[in-house]
C-alpha cells in the first residue's frame, strides 16, 4: 500500500516521517522538476510505503511543488492520504485538508504539536471535529512519538472522506452545476470529480486544459461562474477561499476551546524574536550565528576531522601501497590505484567531516525556526535580483564550499529560487580557491595579497547580482513565487531529525563521489599521466593533459595568460580547485611562479578566471543531483566558463588600457 | 488604507486583497481573506518586510504586496 503525507511547511511532517520509517528511507527527485520525493518503508509494515511530498498549502496550479502534489494524488492513486496538521495553527492547516478531501482518497487528519495544545490549556474536541468533517482523526505528538503508533495501526482501514461539501449558497451551486456538466470528461481523465468542479469554479487553467471541454461547454462554465461572481460581489478565487475559511472559522468555534490565545511556545517565539528580530541587533546576531557557524565547521570540527580523515586515508593509500608492492603489481596499474584512484578520492572525501558538521548546523538553524527570520531580516538584500531572503543562508556556504551551499538549497520554497541560487552559489568564492589566490598574489603583489584577495571576493559577488538581473529578466522570466512565508513558532529541534539529515546528506555525497568523482578523478589522472601512444609519462609536460592545454592555450591569449602551463592547471583544477596550485608547481618544476605571466595584470586576470571559471567536479555532481538534469547542468557550466572567460577578458583588456594610459 | 500602512501594534479588519495571478492566490490562501483581523507585529530591520499576526500565527510578507490588501476598522 502506498500513503502520501502531506501537509504545510513548518507542521512537522519530515519528524513525523522520520517517525514513520527510522532510516529506510530513499531520496531522489519528482520527474523533471527540482522538487524533491523522498519514499521510506513504515516500520514493522513492510507492506506501507509513504512518500513524503512537498510542504505545501493550497492545491493550486501556479507552483511546481503544488503541481507535483497534485499530479501525485491524481495520476498515482495512493491507497491513503495522512494529512498532518500543526494542531497550534489549526485554521490555516485545515484549509488544505478541505481541498484534499475533494480528491475522495481515503484520508486521515494527523493533528500534530497536541502537546503544545494541551499544555498551553487549550482543547480540541477531537471527536466532535472528526465526526463534522467526516474523516478519520488521530492527535500525535511527532517529537516526542506520541500517537504514531496509533496512526500507523489506522492505515489499513481508512475510507474516503464522508462529506465533500463544505459549500453553501451561490458556491455551492456553481460547483454543483459544474461537476454536472464535467462528470464525464472527469470520467475520460480519471480526475475526481468534485475536485474538479471546484477547479474550474477557481479558474484553474492547468484544470480546464487537461478537461479539454468543447467550446459549448466552456461558454456554460463561464455563465455560470460570471453569475457567481455577480450574485456574490466579488471575483471566483477570492469566493472559494473565503468559503473555505468561513466553513473553518465556524468550525474551530465549534470545537476548539482556546484558554489562551497563544500557546507557550507562541508567547516564548514572540519574546525571543524581540531580540532576534529586533531592529539593530538582528543583523549583528546574523553574522555572530553565521561566524560562529563558519568558525565551528571549518576551523574546530570540520578542519580537526578533515585532518583525520586524511590520516586514515593516507594510511590506508600506504597500506594498500605496501601490499601492491609486495604483490609486484604492473607499476602502471599501481599509480593509476595510489596516485590516481586513492588521492582523487580520498582529496574528495576529506570534504565528507565538512559537509557532516555543516548540515548539523543547517539543520539546527532551520528546524529551530531561525532560517525563517533569516530570510525576514535579509530579504531586502536579496530581492533586486529576483530572490528572496531564503537563498541567503546557501549563497553564504558557498564562500565555504559550492558542494554543501548547493545541496542547502534544498530546503527553499521554490523552484525557481532553488535554479537560480544554484545558478549563482558558484560565483561566491569557495575556500579551495584561496591557496591560488595567495600562491599568485605572493608571486606577483607582495604586500598587496589582502587588497588583491578582497577584490577578487568582491567580483565574485558583483558577477552574481549582474547575473542574477540578466537572469531574472531573460531566464527566469514569469513571476517569481512571492515572498509571503509563515514565521513558525521556535522549536527544540529532534535529535532524530538532524542525525537523519546529516546521513541523507553524507550518504548522498558518498554516492557522488564514489561515481562521478570518481570517474573524473580517474579520467584527468589518466590524461595527466599518459601520452597519446598511452605510455606512462615521466613528465606532466608530456602528458595528454598537457598537449590539450597546449591546443587550447591560444583560447586564453586575449586573456593574457596563453601559457600552456597555466590552462593545464586549470584543467587539472576541475577535480579540486587546490590542484591548481599544485600542478603549477609540478608544472613550473620549481622556477619561481612569476614567469608563468607576463604581467601583473595577466597574474589578475588568470585569478578572475580561477575565481569565475567551473567548479570543480563535486560541486558540478551537487549541481547534476539538485537540478536533475544532466544537460541543464553542462549548459550551466558552459554559461559559468563562458562567462568567466568574458569578463576575465574585460579585465584584460580594460586594465591593459588603464596601464597605458597611466605609463 | 492598505496593510502596509499599518503602525506596529495596530490592528484592523481586511476589506479586499488585490494583486494578480499566484501572489493573488498566495495571500488568499495564507488566509489573508476579507473580515479577517490583521495585527503589524514587526517591521524588518531593512524597513521591509513586515510581519503580520493572522488566525494564531505569524507571517511575514513584502510591503509592495500588503499594499495590494485594503484593511478597515483600524485599532
Amino acid at each position: 500500500m502506498v500513503f502520501a503525507l502531506i501537509g504545510n511547511q513548518n507542521c512537522g511532517k519530515t519528524t513525523l516521517f522520520n517517525q514513520l520509517t527510522g532510516s529506510n528511507q530513499h531520496v531522489g527527485n519528482f520527474p523533471g522538476v527540482t522538487v524533491e520525493k523522498k519514499e521510506g518503508i513504515i516500520r514493522k509494515h513492510s507492506d506501507m510505503t509513504v512518500v513524503d511530498l512537498p510542504g505545501i498549502y493550497s492545491l493550486s496550479p501556479y507552483t511546481a511543488e503544488e503541481i507535483v502534489t497534485r499530479d501525485f494524488l491524481i495520476r498515482e492513486k495512493p491507497d491513503g492520504i495522512i494529512n498532518i496538521l500543526d494542531a497550534t495553527n489549526i485554521e490555516r492547516n485545515l484549509y488544505l485538508s478541505l481541498q484534499l478531501m475533494e480528491l475522495n482518497i481515503p484520508m486521515i487528519l494527523a493533528l500534530n504539536m497536541m502537546d503544545e495544545v494541551t499544555a498551553s490549556g487549550n482543547t480540541i474536541d477531537i471527536s466532535s471535529l472528526s465526526k463534522q468533517l467526516g474523516c478519520d482523526i488521530v492527535p500525535i505528538s511527532a517529537s516526542r512519538n506520541e500517537g504514531i503508533a496509533e496512526l500507523v495501526s489506522r492505515l489499513s482501514h481508512l475510507s474516503p472522506p464522508k462529506r465533500l461539501d463544505f459549500c453553501t449558497g451561490e458556491v455551492h451551486k456553481a460547483i454543483h452545476s459544474i461537476a454536472h456538466i464535467i462528470e464525464n470528461d472527469c470520467r475520460r481523465i480519471s480526475t475526481p470529480v468534485r475536485f474538479a468542479a471546484t477547479k474550474v469554479v477557481e479558474g484553474d487553467e492547468v484544470m480546464l486544459k487537461s478537461l479539454q471541454l468543447s467550446a459549448g461547454d466552456q461558454e456554460i462554465l463561464r455563465h455560470i461562474v460570471d453569475d457567481m461572481e455577480a450574485a456574490l460581489g466579488t471575483d471566483r478565487e477570492a469566493a472559494l477561499a473565503d468559503m473555505r475559511y468561513s466553513y473553518i472559522e465556524a468550525l474551530v468555534s465549534r470545537t476548539v476551546v482556546k484558554q489562551n490565545r497563544q500557546t507557550r511556545e507562541q508567547q516564548r517565539s514572540v519574546k525571543m524574536d524581540a531580540v532576534l528580530t529586533h531592529k539593530y541587533l538582528a543583523i549583528p546576531i546574523f553574522i555572530t550565528i553565521m561566524g560562529m557557524v563558519f568558525f565551528l565547521t571549518f576551523e574546530v570540527f570540520g578542519g580537526v576531522l578533515s585532518d583525520w580523515m586524511d590520516l586514515g586515508i593516507q594510511f590506508l593509500t600506504q597500506r594498500l601501497d605496501i601490499l601492491l608492492t609486495g604483490w609486484g603489481i604492473n607499476s602502471f596499474i599501481h599509480s593509476l590505484i595510489i596516485d590516481g584512484i586513492c588521492a582523487g578520492v580520498g582529496s574528495v572525501l576529506s570534504f565528507l567531516p565538512i559537509i557532516v558538521i555543516l548540515f548539523f548546523f543547517l539543520s539546527m538553524l532551520e528546524d529551530t525556526g531561525y532560517m525563517a527570520r533569516v530570510a525576514f531580516v535579509m530579504d531586502k538584500l536579496l530581492r533586486k535580483i529576483g530572490l528572496s531572503g531564503r537563498s541567503f543562508v546557501p549563497m553564504l556556504i558557498g564562500f565555504g564550499c559550492s558542494v554543501p551551499a548547493i545541496m542547502a538549497t534544498r530546503t527553499l520554497p521554490s523552484e525557481r529560487d532553488r535554479r537560480m541560487t544554484i545558478m549563482l552559489t558558484p560565483y561566491m568564492s569557495c575556500s579551495a580557491k584561496l591557496p591560488i589566490y595567495a600562491a599568485i598574489t605572493q608571486a606577483f603583489f607582495p604586500g598587496y595579497g589582502g587588497l588583491v584577495m578582497l577584490s577578487l571576493y568582491i567580483l565574485g559577488m558583483v558577477v552574481a547580482i549582474l547575473l542574477g538581473l540578466l537572469l531574472k529578466t531573460l531566464v527566469f522570466k514569469g513571476e517569481p513565487v512571492p515572498f509571503v512565508m509563515e514565521l513558525p513558532a521556535y522549536r527544540l529541534p529532534s535529535l532524530k531529525t538532524i542525525v537523519l539529515h546529516m546521513w541523507e546528506k553524507a550518504a548522498d555525497f558518498l554516492k557522488r563521489a564514489f561515481t562521478i568523482i570518481f570517474i573524473a578523478s580517474v579520467a584527468i589522472w589518466l590524461l595527466q599521466n599518459l601520452d597519446f601512444q598511452l605510455n606512462l609519462v615521466a613528465d606532466v609536460s608530456d602528458s595528454v593533459l598537457a598537449s590539450v592545454g597546449r591546443v587550447i592555450a591560444p583560447v586564453f591569449q586575449p586573456l593574457g595568460f596563453g601559457d600552456w602551463r597555466a590552462v593545464t592547471a586549470l584543467l587539472t583544477g576541475l577535480t579540486a580547485k587546490e590542484a591548481v596550485i599544485s600542478t603549477l608547481t609540478v608544472l613550473c618544476d620549481g622556477v619561481a611562479l612569476t614567469g608563468l605571466f607576463s604581467s601583473g595584470l595577466a597574474a589578475y586576470t588568470f585569478l578572475v578566471f580561477t575565481l569565475l571559471y567551473m567548479p570543480c567536479v563535486a560541486a558540478f555532481a551537487a549541481i547534476r543531483r539538485e537540478v536533475n538534469s544532466l544537460p541543464k547542468s553542462v549548459g550551466m557550466m558552459i554559461f559559468q566558463t563562458a562567462t568567466a572567460w568574458s569578463v576575465a577578458f574585460l579585465v584584460y583588456q580594460i586594465g591593459g588600457l588603464i596601464v597605458h594610459g597611466l605609463g | 488604507m492598505t496593510l502596509d500602512e499599518l503602525k506596529i501594534g495596530q490592528s484592523a479588519v481586511i476589506l479586499s486583497v488585490g494583486g494578480t495571478g499566484l501572489l493573488r492566490r498566495r495571500l488568499l490562501d495564507m488566509g489573508l481573506t476579507p473580515k479577517t483581523t490583521v495585527m503589524l507585529r514587526k517591521v524588518a530591520p531593512l524597513g521591509d518586510p513586515i510581519e503580520v499576526e493572522l488566525r494564531g500565527y505569524e507571517l511575514t510578507l513584502r510591503r509592495e504586496d500588503a499594499g495590494k490588501i485594503q484593511v478597515g476598522g483600524v485599532k
